[in-house]
């Protein structure tokens, strides 16, 4: 098995727009927008790829803060970002397509954002 | 300019085996925007890794889809070996090429299946699907599964295969390769299937790229990118080509899926050639501590499952992003001017698979 | 046999499925299976149908589309849950999304487990709802008279 290489960059919200921007110049191509919640943290990882090198930025907020959209660098980042607010509760600021939290509809409002689900009876108990 | 209707199109649609929904907003026959909503099979199971330990969790990992099923359990192993470093035995990594690529041709034939459907031509149908039984007998047969295999674990797979059954394995697909030829000329050759498919939906190269399309779906657009040539498993040691076509129409997409599955009995028939002995698993103690994005090529294109562990036998975060999910833009352009009689075959030609977009 | 259990049609609506059974069910369809030869059509339209074949759990967002097709149905119906997950949920039954086995929405009639369920599994299943229905369908002319 070969082992890839993970090249991980760490951003700050306000240089988010910028490093997209030169991963865009750069020409590379957004592979994925994803969202893990550590504690209280919330850590996007933007993933790109160019000729098989794979790259990401990672960017960590605390709870609460807003995140500007990158749709208008890579349009296709809605699916992503919209993925993002209806699962964490993020709010990501004008993406090209807002769905306004209609995208995955859950039973729990921002399942991943709210306390682990270790605590839930088990599903023996369940109904 | 003639009134906007709206349609919707889903999520039971005769033509959808899953359900999608879209918003067509129509003007006459053209439709000038689609808007896709998704969540219908949302089943939000990537929030179980806080309930399954990690090596129970494979178990999940092949649920996300019936179709890739195995391609996500090995995607799901090699995340969790590439954060503990574990170097698999060889022989393993060869089992889990050659049961990939079995699942790329069921994938195909049955992809090619639904296609002729909702062309409308249904005899072609039924032959693709006779043809994909003989596929999932052998899979069967090596794994005990026809569509669900369970046979990847973390640090190697669950079973062997004989070498005499390797070898059987190898010839029945040379002596099905006639039957399949006679399928593909059909897709590529008959003027009706040309008639319908030539035209319909292009993806220029750049919006293919832009739009972050991958799988059949970029490469049916000109760009020979193939997340196979990173040589995970065993691809390393095999040597093959990505299909490419350049028209970025809904032929060109099924023109590269045809012809995939011709590169895929080569690459069994190879790996069967080159496979060395030994164990097929190693003992695998401690926990995952770190993150890793581990990527491979699914039947519909790159797969990312990203693992983040925190030292636990419970990971921290386990994300899919699947090849449909990354399709979707690319879909919702070109359906942008096509005509609504054209929008099945326009849906189906990225091969949606919504279970795994949705998870 | 009445007309009625001779030429049953199946509507086939994908839940929250992995796509495992669905692709199974399917399979029945096709050549090596063919469920035709019992007189059974894959129909899109409800009204057309007499099986209701289910496969996945019940989850947020279909569970008003599930109900919608299901009072489509023209009486006398049969439902065929298939697959673990239509049955209680299966793997999934701890995810916070998913609601349980297809009985939490609408009755069910034959459950057929397995993941993912077998053709053949799911042959049985339905031709074992051929004769509920056929039940179903003698109680109904009972009752009319």
């Amino acid at each position: 098995m070969i082992r890839e290489e993970q090249k991980m960059q760490d951003i700050t919200p306000d240089s988010l727009i910028r490093s997209v921007q030169a991963m865009k110049d750069g020409g590379k191509r957004l592979v994925q927008i994803g969202c893990a919640r550590i504690g209280d943290i919330f850590e996007i990882n933007y993933s790109f790829d160019k000729d098989y090198n794979f790259e990401n930025l990672k960017l960590t907020i605390p709870s609460g803060l807003e995140v500007p959209s990158v749709s208008g660098i890579y349009t296709c980042a809605f699916v992503y970002e919209n993925e993002i607010h209806d699962l964490y509760g993020i709010e990501i600021t004008g993406i090209a397509i807002d769905f306004k939290g209609t995208f995955i509809r859950t039973s729990i409002k921002y399942p991943f954002g709210v306390v682990s689900s270790k605590e839930e009876d088990a599903c023996q108990n369940k109904l | 300019m003639s009134k906007q209707v709206v349609i919707p199109f889903g999520p039971q649609h005769p033509v959808l085996p899953e359900p999608l929904h879209l918003d067509l907003v129509l003007e006459d026959e053209k439709v000038v925007d689609a808007i896709p909503t998704i969540g219908y099979v949302h089943r939000g199971l990537e929030k179980l890794v806080e309930k399954r330990e990690y090596p129970q969790y494979v178990y999940i990992a092949e649920r996300i889809c019936g179709i890739c099923s195995f391609i996500h359990g090995m995607t799901y192993c090699q995340g969790i070996e590439g954060i503990m470093n574990l170097e698999i035995p060889k022989r393993a990594d060869y089992l889990r090429t050659i049961w990939s690529e079995y699942s790329r041709m069921h994938s195909h034939l049955l992809w090619l299946g639904l296609f002729a459907d909702a062309m409308g031509f249904e005899s072609l149908f039924m032959n693709a699907w006779r043809l994909r039984e003989h596929i999932l007998d052998d899979l069967e047969a090596t794994t005990g599964g026809r569509v669900i295999q369970g046979s990847c674990k973390v640090g190697g797979v669950r079973r062997d295969i004989s070498s005499e059954k390797l070898d059987e394995m190898a010839s029945g697909l040379d002596s099905m390769q006639g039957e399949l030829h006679d399928l593909v000329n059909v897709f590529l050759r008959d003027s009706s299937v040309r008639h319908r498919l030539k035209g319909t939906g292009i993806l220029s190269k750049d919006d293919a790229y832009l739009q972050g399309a991958v799988g059949p779906t970029i490469r049916a657009s000109g760009h020979s990118y193939d997340t196979r040539k990173i040589g995970y498993a065993a691809y390393g040691d095999l040597s093959f080509e990505p299909v490419v076509a350049s028209a970025g129409d809904s032929y060109a997409r099924c023109e590269v899926r045809a012809k995939e599955m011709f590169t895929s009995i080569d690459i069994v028939k190879q790996a069967v050639k080159k496979i060395p002995d030994g164990p097929i698993d190693m003992k695998v103690t401690g926990a995952p501590d770190g993150e890793y994005f581990a990527r491979s090529e699914q039947p519909r294109g790159e797969v990312i499952h990203y693992i983040k562990g925190n030292g636990t036998k419970f990971l921290a975060r386990h994300r899919v992003r699947t090849p449909t999910l990354a399709n979707i833009t690319p879909l919702v352009t070109i359906l942008k001017g096509c005509e609504l009689a054209d929008v099945p075959i326009i849906v189906l030609s990225i091969d949606p698979c919504i279970g795994c977009a949705e998870r | 046999m009445t007309y009625l259990a001779r030429s049953p049609w199946v509507i086939h609506y994908d839940a929250s499925s992995c796509n495992g059974c669905d692709i199974e069910v399917l399979a029945c369809l096709t050549p090596l299976y063919d469920i035709e030869r019992f007189g059974i059509i894959n129909t899109g339209n409800p009204k057309h149908a007499d099986v209701f074949l289910v496969t996945g759990s019940i989850n947020e967002q279909n569970k008003e589309v599930i109900k919608n097709i299901y009072n489509q149905i023209p009486e006398p119906k049969v439902v065929v849950a298939i697959g673990i997950c239509a049955t209680s949920g299966g793997v999934f039954r701890e995810c916070y999304n998913v609601m349980g086995g297809i009985d939490t929405m609408i009755p069910v009639d034959v459950y057929v487990p397995g993941c993912a369920a077998r053709p053949e599994m799911i042959i049985d299943g339905v031709v074992k709802a051929l004769g509920i229905l056929e039940e179903k369908w003698a109680k109904m002319e009972a009752g009319k008279k």
